[in-house]
Order: structure tokens, then sequence, then C-alpha cells
């Protein structure tokens, strides 16, 4: 019992175990569940961190657990899922604050943190999941663990989206389980390598293997909201504000796009799965679906149906990423996995910030809102700018390093288009918004004015998260070219993954 | 020791007797015997593991004369599963009839039923497993009046017509193979079987009776009424293990007994029932209007995934691969037994708040009664088979075996089973999680906390630590007679 062998699983362990305490908590014992909360995000903060200092100098950690002969519960820590449980963690701290401020007298938030400690849980089971089993047994279980979180106001309209929304994801979930199955019967135990481990079977096997890439892809593709698989996700707006930041930034939706960056290149092998044919359907899908998303925005009055709409397209930079063969897109996709959560769940604060400070739920209602709420609305203006890809925010790295990588692999003809297509939409969709806010004179009275003004625009906790995120997300633009910056993490995830 | 084969059978019946002619002890009697034969059980457990077979020739008659008990493996993990879930039904039996005039009924006839499942389970020839599984039939079907509703009466007297038949053709086809082999000992006429016309006589009705019995589409129309309307711990024990017990004995026939006499053509038939009860049985599952009626017809649809092994390990040849499919076949056995028997009596406990169970009326229970809402959705993930059931292992097992076997059309019912059974489960869960007010519950009332732990057992614990299952199964899982 080293640390080798059970640092990963404690990591699993350090939110399962708060979560399931939290469930036994009665809905009045505020103050101990709040510790609970914030003992579990900081613990595994300290985790993770020992993790990635270990992982750097070249230490090796793997739990396993055996299930039944040859299937084996792998947790394990490589470049790419240290890259991804870090952002969840610093994300679900973030978000557990926030959370705290915005369910401050809402029912059920024993149930509610129970749930979301759960997710968070399923999100780092899957980040460090050493093999296809073990990612599907967590991507299930994540499904499992949101469910409750999206039904949580139990409307009409939110047990709808949350029905919709299961019906999409369990879908998606048979079709992997059904891959997964298959693949293993073809290709024994399908633990992640970096160079991916399918390329030494036969040639006779390359039809099999391409039908079973369609159905993983499918799968995973619901969950990462792929156009035609999309439909669950702007009806999943009616969660609460730090669950559907929690879902866009982090937990389902990523898991989707890192399901598909793991199965490109840690099952397949990108260089493979190029060789079988596999990439341009896929380049073409994510292309589709970055503008197909942007130009639903466009139209959208709602501002949380916008972001959603917003996050269809952009959780797709990931998927073309990794759908085009060369370091550099790999580079510009993976490092969007952080970037986009960075940038996305700051929108999403702030749209959660609005609706409870002063009841703005639609765009057609935030004429001079920037200088009722200029912290909330100065963060909302980085993340906004950041998707459009300005620089120095965070998302102009991933769109410079994926235009790059496009030029490198040749296929700059149909990818540049696709970038400057969907920069232009995101600007028709985003600047409007901060021209309103900023620009517009404000109303003489605001929707429903939850929140007065004291010394704070709203309350700390709903402020601070956004602030935090913005500043994260500025931070990973302006110092991406520092060590252990997200960028350069994501350099040494192409440079292993393209080792010959 | 092979005395804990006679103590497993003996503890039960022992306890019967006094229950009997005093009323007043039967709770204490039967959690004393419950919880004696559990230990019993984990004890032989543990021999079976180290020795494999532990056999019992009490008086030392020779075989084809006396009573011999036997147990390996399979039959000391079902045995182990029995006695967990009727010590959980035990204790939430007492709660369940206090005060109420059955339960002086109702404790012997439940012991009755635990010595017939524990003797059957046991039993090692064919004569006397015919006698447990009469026994078997018998007490259940005195435990579904206990309602004591007409609808209870009428569907526990088709359950009586339906039980006999089962046995009358199972017995027959005994007396076949006695009259062409003259031994009754399973091991004996293992040997001496071939492909002959009595035996396939044999096969055929004895095949049918246990079908019947097991309520395997289309014989399971007696089914959803009996398990649907007897009181939540007889539902409970009818659903998670007189259905287990006969699906046993086809499966030991089919592995022990027939393999010479039983080709491909018996394994795809069997298959195919399969396929169509876990079709058909889900989709009632979705049209039922009440959650025990769910509950019976998912059972229905749950005994379809275990005859859907049937043309797997018909087709994989012994070896790793064929050895996985029969841990998994095992597994989903022995989970279901867990989550169903948790899943009826947590709806008895609904039932009960409630005053009814039908499904569209039972918005909001989660606030009235929160613990057993969530024993209801853990014992759902288990029964659709998502992870980490011991349920999604075996759907797992039987996916690999089919595709190994080269066998898609399993691969589709299996994916079309499992989201009819998202849609029955959640649809359920939608209600009992919906947004009507009601008076806020207790935390947690005490027969609250048995179907929960068979529920966590069924949706964790047997996803988690069930791998040495296979270990315990390996040499059980190749055809032909047994040593």
């Amino acid at each position: 019992m080293t640390l080798q062998t059970t640092l990963p699983a404690l990591i699993v362990l350090s939110s399962l175990l708060p979560g399931l305490v939290i469930f036994l908590l009665r809905e009045e014992a505020h103050r101990l569940r709040t510790v609970f909360n914030l003992a579990g995000a900081v613990l595994k903060l300290a985790l993770v961190g020992v993790m990635m200092w270990g992982v750097f100098h070249g230490e090796a950690y793997e739990s396993r657990w055996t299930l039944a002969p040859g299937l084996d519960l792998v947790l394990h820590a490589d470049a790419l899922s240290v890259l991804f449980v870090t952002l969840s963690m610093v994300l679900w701290l973030v978000t557990t604050l926030y959370a705290i401020g915005y369910l401050e007298h809402s029912p059920h938030r024993s149930r509610f943190f129970g749930f979301f400690s759960l997710c968070v849980s399923a999100t780092v089971g899957l980040a460090l999941a050493g093999n296809l089993f073990t990612f599907l047994i967590f991507y299930e279980v994540l499904t499992l663990a949101t469910y409750p979180l999206v039904a949580h106001r139990g409307t009409p309209e939110a047990t709808r989206g949350a029905r919709i929304y299961l019906a999409y994801t369990l879908a998606g979930g048979t079709a992997l389980l059904v891959g997964t199955v298959w693949l293993r019967t073809v290709a024994g135990p399908l633990e992640f390598v970096e160079g991916g481990l399918l390329n030494a079977l036969p040639a006779g096997l390359h039809p099999e293997l391409r039908l079973i890439f369609v159905l993983l892809i499918a799968g995973l593709g619901v969950k990462a909201a792929l156009v035609p698989l999309h439909g669950w996700l702007p009806q999943a707006m009616v969660a609460p504000a730090p669950v559907s930041a929690l879902l866009h930034a982090v937990a389902v939706v990523k898991a989707g796009a890192f399901g598909i960056v793991r199965v490109v290149y840690d099952v397949y092998g990108v260089e493979f799965a190029h060789q079988l044919g596999l990439l341009a359907p896929l380049g073409a899908l994510a292309a589709l679906t970055i503008v197909y998303g942007s130009a639903r925005a466009l139209t959208q009055d709602s501002l949380k149906k916008r972001l959603a709409w917003s996050t269809v397209s952009q959780v797709s930079y990931i998927a073309l990423g990794a759908s085009v063969l060369g370091p550099l897109a790999t580079i510009g996709g993976v490092v969007h996995l952080v970037h986009q959560g960075l940038m996305k769940i700051t929108l999403f604060f702030a749209a959660g910030n609005y609706a409870e400070t002063l009841g703005i739920h639609h765009v057609s209602e935030m004429n001079g809102v920037g200088r009722r709420m200029p912290g909330t609305t100065l963060a909302f203006t980085v993340g906004a700018l950041g998707m459009i890809g300005i620089p120095p925010v965070a998302g102009f790295v991933s769109k410079w390093y994926l235009g790059l990588g496009a030029v490198e692999a040749g296929a700059a003809q149909w990818v540049l288009p696709v970038l400057v297509a969907s920069s232009l939409l995101n600007a028709a969709y985003f600047l409007p918004i901060l021209y309103r806010a900023w620009f517009r004179p404000a109303p003489t009275a605001w929707p429903e004015e939850h929140i007065p003004a004291r010394r704070l625009e709203t309350i700390g906790l709903l402020l601070w998260p956004p602030v935090i995120t913005a500043l994260l997300a500025l931070g990973a633009g302006m110092l991406a070219a520092t060590p252990f910056s997200p960028l350069d993490w994501a350099r040494l995830i192409a440079a292993r993954e393209y080792a010959p | 020791m092979s005395n804990l084969l006679a103590g497993i059978v003996a503890l039960p019946l022992a306890a019967a007797l006094p229950t009997l002619v005093w009323p007043g002890a039967g709770r204490p009697l039967t959690l004393a015997a419950a919880g004696l034969t559990l230990a019993a059980t984990l004890l032989l457990l543990g021999e079976v593991a180290a020795a494999g077979t532990v056999t019992l020739v009490p008086g030392g008659w020779t075989t084809g004369l006396g009573i011999v008990l036997r147990a390996d493996g399979l039959s000391a993990v079902l045995l182990a599963m029995t006695a967990m879930v009727a010590l959980a039904a035990t204790l939430y039996a007492g709660r369940y009839f206090a005060g109420d005039p059955a339960e002086r009924h109702f404790w012997p006839l439940w012991l009755l039923l635990l010595t017939a499942l524990n003797a059957l389970f046991l039993a090692a020839d064919l004569f006397n497993l015919y006698v447990t599984l009469e026994l078997l039939g018998l007490a259940a079907v005195a435990l579904a009046t206990l309602a004591g509703t007409r609808a209870a009466l009428e569907a526990a007297l088709r359950y009586l017509l339906v039980g006999l038949l089962g046995s009358m053709a199972y017995l027959a086809g005994v007396a076949l193979l006695y009259a062409a082999y003259g031994r009754l000992d399973l091991a004996g006429v293992a040997a001496a079987i071939g492909p002959e016309p009595a035996a396939a006589a044999a096969l055929a009705l004895m095949f049918a009776g246990l079908l019947l019995k097991t309520a395997a589409f289309p014989l399971h129309f007696w089914l959803p009424p009996a398990h649907g309307s007897a009181p939540a711990p007889v539902s409970a024990a009818l659903s998670a293990l007189v259905v287990k017990a006969a699906f046993y004995l086809l499966l030991r026939l089919w592995l022990d007994l027939f393999a010479p006499v039983a080709g491909a053509g018996v394994a795809t038939l069997l298959g195919a029932l399969g396929a169509a009860a876990v079709l058909w049985g889900s989709w009632q599952a979705l049209r039922a209007s009440r959650l025990k009626l769910l509950a019976a017809y998912s059972t229905v649809a749950q005994v379809g995934y275990l005859l859907l092994f049937f043309p797997l390990l018909a087709a994989l040849p012994p070896g790793p691969a064929r050895e996985a499919a029969f841990g998994g076949l095992v597994l989903l056995a022995l989970t279901h037994g867990f989550a169903k028997a948790g899943f009826f009596l947590a709806a008895g406990v609904v039932q009960r708040h409630a005053g009814h169970d039908r499904i569209a009326e039972l918005d909001g229970t989660v606030q009235r009664l929160p613990v057993t809402s969530f024993t209801l959705a853990l014992a759902g993930v288990a029964l659709i088979g998502l992870p980490p059931s011991g349920t999604f292992l075996a759907k797992w097992q039987l996916l690999s075996g089919a595709i190994g076997a080269g066998f898609w059309w399993p691969v589709a019912v299996v994916a079309v089973g499992t989201l009819l059974a998202c849609a029955y489960v959640f649809r359920l869960l939608g209600h009992l999680f919906g947004n009507a007010v009601q008076p806020a519950g207790r935390r947690l009332a005490g027969e609250e906390l048995p179907p929960l732990l068979l529920a966590l057992a069924a949706a964790v614990a047997l996803g988690l630590f069930a791998a040495p299952l296979w270990d315990l199964l390996a040499p059980l899982s190749a055809p032909g007679p047994r040593p």
C-alpha cells in the first residue's frame, strides 16, 4: 500500500466520501455541510498537487482493482489525466463556493451537494481511468449523478429537461457499452497507451474497427454534444446555474470531449485512426457542429440558451483538434479542454449572477447592467472576448494552435474557413451583449431585484468565483509560455502522443 | 464439516414446528433460524471455496437409496444469497405484519419456504429435487394467499394450478428417466444418459415444467398477478428466490444431466424465449400502472436475460470465455435476487404509507420517504444494469460472450431491453422525485433499513466485490457429469 498504488483511488474517494456523508446531513446543518464540501475540495487539491509533482518527475501512479477475470478497474495518472483532473478540481472548488452562495435559502441542499460531489467524483474517475472499461463505468455513473442535479428544481420544465437529458445520455451510454465490449473482445484489455494500442491488429479487422469507432464516437458524441446528438444540451439549461456551469465547463460535455480525445489518441492512436480514414469524418462532424452551434446561438434571446449553443460549438474545437493529424493541432485541441472550461464557467457564473441579483434572464434585459454590476460584467467580458478568440485571453491560444496545426497538416483549406466563420459568429452573438451591458442606458427598474447593491454589487460568494475564473482565463492566455501553464502541459501531452 | 449441509436444511425446519404451536414466538424464532442459517451458509461457502464440492450421505446409505446432500460453487452462492435475502425479509416482515392476524400463519409457512429452498439447492437426486420443488410451490402459494384480498386469492389459485402442472411435468420426466436408466441420483443418470428418445422426452417434459415455474415467456402469465398482490415480504421471496430456485434446477439439469441430449437447438430455443421475455416483460413493466406490477414484469424480463445466456454457453468452447459467461449468468441471478427483493420490500413501505401503489399518484414521495425512494432508485439502477451494479458486469459478460460466439441478436436484445428498463425505472423515479408537496417524513424507519441494505448489495457490493465468484464457479462451467 504505497502512494503509487493508492493515490489515484484516494483522489476519487476525497470527493466521494464527503458526498456520501453530506447525503446523511440534516437540511439545517449548513455549517457542517460547508465544512465537508470545502474539506473534500481542499484535500483533493492537495492530493492532485502531490500527483502532479510526481508525474512531472516521472513517478507512475496506478490503482488497480479486479472486478472480474480480465476486467480491471484501473485509475492511473498520465499527462492527459493530470490535465483534466487539475481542471476539474480547481473548478469544483470554485463552483462549490459559488453554489453555497447561490443556494443560500433554497430547499434540498443536502441532496444537491451530495449529488454534486458524486458528479465530481465521477468526473475525476473518468479523468483518471486507465482503460476504456473504467472510463465507461465512470461515464455512466456521471449520467446518474447529474440527472438529479438537472431535475433539481422539480418544476415540470426541469423534469422535462432532465428526461430528455437522460434519454440522450443513456442511449449514448448503450452505444458506448456495445462498442467497448466489442473492442474488448477484438483487442483484449483496453489499457490507454500513448500512441494507441490497435495498430498491431491484422488488417482483416480494419472494417470491424471502423464500425466500433463509429459506435464509440456516437456514445461519446452525445455528451460532447456533437451535431446531431446535441439536442439535450439546450434543454438541460433549466438546471440551477452552478450545475450548468459545471456541466458545460468540466463535467458532462467535457467528459464526452475528453473521451473522444482518449479514444483517438490512446486507444486507436491518431496515426492509425488517420490510416483507417476515421479522422476526416470526425473532423467534418466537428466543423459542422462548430458552425451550426454558433449560428443557433445567434438567435437566442435567453442568455443561458445562447451560452448553451455556444458550448455546443466551442466544445467541438476539441474534437476538431483531435481530427487533424499533427502535434500542433493536438496541442490546440487538448489545451482548449482547459481554456473552454475556464471561459465558459465564467460566463455561466455571470449569467447566474444576473439572474439571482437582478432577475435578468434574457439578453434583451441586459441594457446598462455593466454599471450596476461592474465586477460580474467585467468577468463576463473577459469570457466573451476569450470565446471570440481575442488575445490575450486563453481562447486565442487554442484557436492559434488549431490554425497552425491545420496549416502543418495541409488541412488549412477547410479548417481555417471554419475557424474564421466561427470566430465571426462568436463575435456576432457576444459583442451585442457587451455593447448592451456597457453602453446602453440602464432601465429605470430591473426585472426582479433580489439582492440590493451595498458595498458589493451582489453576495461575495457569487461575485468572487467568476472574477477568479476570469483571471485564470486571462492568466492561461498571458502566461501561456511559462512552465506548468495549460499550454505547456498540452505540449508535453502532444510530445508523448507523437513520440516515435 | 459436511454436517453444515444438514444444518442448513434442518435449522429452518426445526424452527417451523414450534412456531406452529406457539405463534407468539414466531418472530424471534424465525430471526434466530435465519441468522444461524446465514452463518452456516457462509461457512459452507468457505468450505466449497477450499474443497470444491461438499457431500453429505446421512446414515451412510449408499447412493440410490438414501438422501444425498451436495453443495458445489453454484449451490453455495445461491444458498448464501437466499440466506441473506431471507434474513433481511424476516427482519422486515416482523414490522410489516405487526398487529396483523395473518402473522401467525406467516412464520411457519415462511420457515417451510426457506427449508424447501435450501433443500432444493442441496438435493443431489432427481426425486428429492421433485419433493423440494413441490414443497416450495405449496409453501409459496400458501404465503401468497396471506394478503386475503379477492385478487390475491384468485392469483394464488392460478399460481397453485400452474405450480402443480409444472411439478407434474417434471415428475413425469423423472419417471421416464428412472424407467430408462434405473437410477435417480444426478451423477448416476448423467453417467448413463445418451441421446435416446426417452431422454429427449424427459428433457422436454422437465424443461417445460421448469420453464413454467420460472415464468419464462410465454409461460409467465401467472407471475405478475401472483407477485403483484402478495404481501411485500412474500413478493420479495417469490420474485427473488422461488423463481430463482426453478431456474437453478433448469440450469443444473442442462449442465449436469442433459448435456449429451440437448443440442444447440434447445439452447437456441431457450435463448429465443429469453429474448422475447426481455422485450415483452420490459415493455409491460413500462406500461404497468402499479409499482408492484412493474416489479413483477421486470422479473419476467430479468428471467429472460438469464435464458439469453444459454445459446452462448452452448456455443462457447470450454475455456476462459465460457467461464466468464457462466460467472456472468450466476452474478445476474444473484444481483437480481438482491435488487428485486429490495425493490419489493421498499414498494411495500411506499404502499403502507400512501395506502396504494399507483405510480401516477406517487408524486413527491421522496419528501415523505427519502430513504425508501433512494432504495428504489438504487434497486432500479441494478435492474437496468448500470455501473457499479452487479448486473452491469453480468451484462458485460453477456454481450462479450455473444460477440465472442458471433451472435448479434442477443446484443440487440440487450441494448433494447436496457433502454426499456431505463424508461420504466426513470418513469417511476420521475414521479417519486417529483415536486408535489408531501409532509416531510421520518429520517429512517426500522423497516426501511433491510431493503436499503439489499439494494446496496445489488447496486454496489456485487459490482465491486464479485471477482471471487468466477474462481468459485470455474470448475462448473463445462458440461457433463460431476464426480
